[in-house]
């Protein structure tokens, strides 16, 4: 596989800032706001997004950050070799009558999403849901798309995009991996 | 018929040499081994260079099944077996059904085996009606038919004054009273050795005591009647001690051992490759599994440490003699719960294969081994053995049984002890498929066996 | 690092070697980081049962079956709604047992289950084994929910479920085992399971309800034959001394009639655990019962309400448990 870099950690912080500032134009604030992060990198994102949030809107923003597990609302069960491990779903509260920041690191077929749209439609009935993804690869097999995307990056089906962040990888960065054979 | 340059291998004549062995009308009629000329041929010959002559084995135990089990095994199916596994001799138990505790079914049993068997078929009659325990069954009409001993096998006599009157009845006869020693209270429920094995996998466990206390029993009530016991598939560390004492007591006691009880401990019960005493599990695997119903018998497998003390009672003649307990199966009654299973092991077939491994790694001799399956038998079923006092012998069992002198009947095994091959219950004889040694590599096979001059395996 | 295999939804990765059990049988066979991905699968199946909503589609167009040859209220409850919390669909079936003599009926009755397309059959029996049986003739995977004497491992997965969540880890913790071991499966199982996590086991009762022979040898293959050898007492208070975690077990009443206890009496004279017996254990230690409990004879009426008894939490990790168990398994192997 080559591997190339995307977006460095300051790509991807300046990303999010821009995320945050989208986010709160088009709500004009962030009230009754819950950032949630799908499992596990999402969760990482939505914390930064958060802060991000909180930050721009010093005037004492209560936008509350959570985490999602989908593993058991996933369509491939039943296909996949390893039963997906399942993790713990963290909830500031009721989402009923708020709006829902669904956080991911990268969108692709959207069945992820898909599965997250389930699972929050049994904690409540949230006013609106938004996306927000670190990277759109494309290749959707569902009629789902981002609401804030932090870098459109077109890719083939051979190739797989890679994102580390520091908290769990040491350092910020998307980096795309190519086979050598699609490469030549 | 000439079978010509083997080793030939008669306890009874102390023979172990190559020679050349002529079988005619029906009995052996001179071996190269005497000196004597050969008589005037001409002489099929069968080339017996490489491979080991011995007399035909003669088996104490066995259940033929017919009449009322056909679906497990009939007079003529464990017969083919039997003879696939060198056995010329073979003693059928009494638990058919209907019971064969009179004469009418014993001559049934007889008549169906001159009819239908391969090889000789001495009865064994039951001790006790229905093999119920309650009243002694018709020995006397059953021994003029030709029984060769008296057992309830399958369950013990266990209510000592009847076996008392049994054994002092028997005295009329002289005939051996073989019992399959198991005390029921303590045997309640049981379906393998109680022990580690049973304690893991939690189901109830056969002691070892609840086997000795009935060898104690039987050994005493011996003494106090002066009837001839034969003890049946002994498997204790502690039964072999008593049956030594009670030899060297000079009671009239024989005991027998099995293949399995020699060669598999209770581990069997863990599944296939557990539990293998000197044997080596081939791929081929019946279940690897716990709770291995083809492990189930009775007496139950037990520790190495009694097959230890089975090996030295085999070799200082404090065990008389090997015997099968052959107790084939049909499926269902081994494809249910534990314990819900039959007791028994088709074992025509292995036994020999089995026991050479003992030979293998040194445990036993060869013309030792042979003898316990030959010359030992015999001697019990002809009253003719050391201790045999009060000897009687049923009108059935030939003279020369058990040897290859000469007027002998032509009983011959041709055995190759190095040929190894591969367990195949699917490819038995017998009915019953109820083989642990499924997939079991064994090195030693019958190569051809001669029943009365006739070759019926090989 | 989140790799976004093409084809492959994303998921986090294992990080353990994953469950690699077609049936749960026994705990004899479970690797530590097994048990510790059941324990961790189950946290999640908490989340679920906390919720206002407690249904996730996860098993949805699976089926599951409870198949009962013995009486049992509770642990057939907790599978079939472990099963429907997480959309299975779940049909129990009664066995009367005393009307299956033949052996073929075990058989013929999973055989015929599995022909109906059935992907989990859980089953109780009073035959220890028959669960193995099961799973050798049918596909479909075979939960052990009680055989015999011999095994109970969902029961000993959610005792060692309840004594992680008070105490994190159950590594060093001392745990006694009070009663009837002999014909105890939840015992054997929980042997099985603690002496993998690290536990030191103490049993104790009296010498005829405890079995003559544990450990064993190791065969000419390496196999060990029996059960892992445990600390055994016949003395309460040596058993209770230290202890992190008191556990005590059923007490059949037919035992007396077997001329194992000369009466009830003398029983609970010695082992039944009190409040002034339980404080022989460490301070806090936690009380436990596998259920249903007689009270007055194991354990007396005000320990099994004490604030030291976790036997209500016990039937709680005993659902999350399940569902980890009929997550991790329905499917087929890994």
């Amino acid at each position: 596989m080559r591997e190339k870099r995307i977006l460095n950690g300051d790509d991807i912080r300046r990303a999010l800032t821009r995320i945050a500032h989208e986010v709160l134009e088009r709500n004009r604030g962030s009230d009754g706001m819950v950032v949630l992060g799908i499992r596990s990198r999402g969760v990482d994102l939505a914390e930064r997004l958060g802060a991000l949030i909180r930050h721009v809107e010093s005037a004492g923003s209560r936008v509350e950050v959570g985490a999602l597990d989908i593993s058991l609302y996933r369509d491939d069960l039943s296909r996949r070799p390893l039963r997906p491990e399942v993790g713990a779903t963290r909830l500031p509260g009721n989402l009923s009558g708020r709006t829902v920041l669904l956080v991911d690191d990268v969108l692709f077929t959207g069945r992820t999403v898909r599965a997250a749209l389930d699972a929050i439609t049994d904690f409540g009935r949230p006013r609106s849901i938004q996306l927000a993804v670190l990277v759109d690869r494309g290749h959707r097999e569902l009629p789902i798309r981002a609401d804030y995307v932090g870098k459109n990056l077109p890719t083939s089906l051979a190739e797989e995009v890679v994102v580390r962040l520091t908290e769990t990888d040491g350092a910020d960065e998307v980096v795309l991996l190519t086979p050598e054979k699609v490469a030549q | 018929m000439l079978l010509r340059g083997g080793r030939v291998i008669d306890p009874s004549q102390r023979l172990d040499a190559v020679a050349s062995l002529l079988l005619s009308g029906g009995r052996v009629a001179w071996c190269s081994a005497s000196g004597d000329p050969m008589p005037a041929g001409p002489h099929d010959v069968v080339e017996a260079a490489g491979l080991v002559v011995t007399p035909g084995f003669v088996d104490l135990h066995c259940h033929l099944r017919e009449p009322g089990y056909e679906h497990k095994e009939t007079i003529a199916t464990g017969t083919r077996a039997a003879a696939a596994g060198g056995f010329t001799t073979v003693c059928a138990m009494a638990n058919t059904r209907p019971v064969m505790d009179e004469r009418s079914v014993v001559e049934l049993v007889l008549r169906i085996a001159r009819e239908r068997g391969a090889v000789r078929v001495l009865p064994i009659g039951a001790v006790t009606r229905g093999l119920e325990g309650k009243a002694l069954a018709a020995m006397a009409e059953m021994a003029d038919a030709g029984v060769v001993a008296f057992s309830d096998d399958g369950q013990p006599v266990w209510d000592a004054v009847l076996m008392r009157h049994a054994m002092e009845y028997g005295l009329m006869f002289g005939l051996p009273i073989i019992d399959h020693c198991q005390d029921p209270a303590l045997t309640k429920g049981a379906t393998m050795h109680e022990g580690s094995v049973s304690a893991r996998l939690g189901v109830r466990g056969w002691p070892a005591v609840g086997e000795d206390i009935m060898v104690a029993r039987n050994i005493e009530l011996s003494r106090l009647t002066g009837a001839r016991v034969h003890i049946a598939h002994l498997s204790t560390a502690g039964g072999v001690e008593m049956v030594r004492r009670a030899k060297a007591e000079g009671l009239p006691v024989t005991a027998e051992v099995t293949p399995h009880h020699l060669t598999l401990t209770h581990e069997r019960v863990l599944g296939c490759g557990h539990g293998l005493a000197g044997l080596t599990q081939g791929e081929a695997c019946g279940s690897p599994e716990p709770y291995d119903t083809l492990a189930r018998v009775a007496p139950p497998l037990r520790t190495i440490g009694d097959i230890e003390a089975l090996m030295a009672g085999l070799n200082d003649g404090t065990i008389d003699c090997i015997a099968t307990d052959h107790a084939p199966h049909a499926l269902e009654d081994k494809l249910c719960e534990f314990d819900q299973a039959a007791n028994g092991i088709s074992c025509f077939e292995t036994a020999f294969g089995s026991l050479m491994s003992l030979v293998h790694r040194g445990a036993i001799d060869l013309p030792l081994l042979i003898g316990k399956l030959t010359l030992a038998p015999a001697e019990i079923l002809l009253g003719s053995g050391k201790q045999e006092r009060p000897a009687g012998r049923s009108p059935l069992a030939p003279d020369g049984l058990g040897t290859l002198a000469v007027g002998a009947p032509a009983d011959v095994v041709l055995l190759d002890p190095g040929a190894e091959w591969t367990v195949d219950p699917d490819k038995f004889l017998s009915k019953g498929k109820n083989s642990p040694l499924k997939g079991v590599r064994l090195k030693g096979r019958v190569v051809a066996t001669y029943a009365g001059g006739v070759r019926v395996h090989g | 690092m989140t790799a976004i295999r093409p084809g492959s939804p994303p998921g986090p990765a294992l990080a353990t070697g994953g469950f690699r059990h077609h049936d749960v049988l026994d705990l004899d066979d479970f690797a530590l980081d097994e048990i510790e991905l059941v324990f961790h699968t189950a946290d999640g199946m908490k989340d679920v049962l906390g919720r206002d909503i407690k249904k996730a589609p996860a098993l949805r167009g699976k089926s599951v079956v409870t198949l009962f040859y013995e009486a049992s209220t509770r642990t057939r409850m907790s599978f079939e709604l472990a099963g429907k919390a997480l959309s299975a669909d779940v049909l129990n079936l009664t066995a009367s047992a005393s009307s299956v003599t033949k052996g073929e009926s075990l058989v013929d009755t999973v055989k015929t289950i599995e022909a109906m397309g059935v992907d989990v059959i859980v089953i109780r029996h009073s035959s220890s084994g028959a669960p193995y049986l099961a799973a050798r003739v049918v596909e479909p995977a075979v939960i052990n929910a009680g055989d015999g004497w011999h095994a109970h491992p969902t029961q000993a997965l959610l005792d060692m479920y309840t004594i992680r969540e008070r105490f994190g880890s159950l590594d060093g913790l001392k745990i006694a085992i009070v009663g009837d071991i002999l014909h105890s499966r939840v015992a054997r199982s929980n042997v099985w399971g603690l002496a993998k996590v690290g536990a030191a086991v103490t049993l104790c009762g009296p010498p005829t309800l405890l079995p003559s022979q544990w450990g064993g040898v190791t065969d000419t293959n390496g196999h060990q034959d029996g059960l892992p050898p445990p600390r055994i007492t016949f003395d309460l208070e040596d058993a209770l001394d230290g202890a992190d975690v008191v556990m005590a077990l059923r007490l059949q009443q037919e035992r007396q009639e077997g001329g194992l206890l000369p009466s009830l009496g003398e029983y609970i004279a010695r082992y039944q655990i009190t409040p002034e017996r339980l404080g022989w254990a460490k301070p806090g230690a936690l009380l436990m019962h596998p259920g249903p409990v007689n009270e007055g004879v194991e354990l007396s009426s005000d320990v099994v309400r004490g604030v030291q008894s976790v036997i209500d939490r016990q039937v709680a990790s005993g659902l999350a448990v399940r569902m980890a168990l009929l997550y991790l398994i329905a499917g087929g192997p890994q």
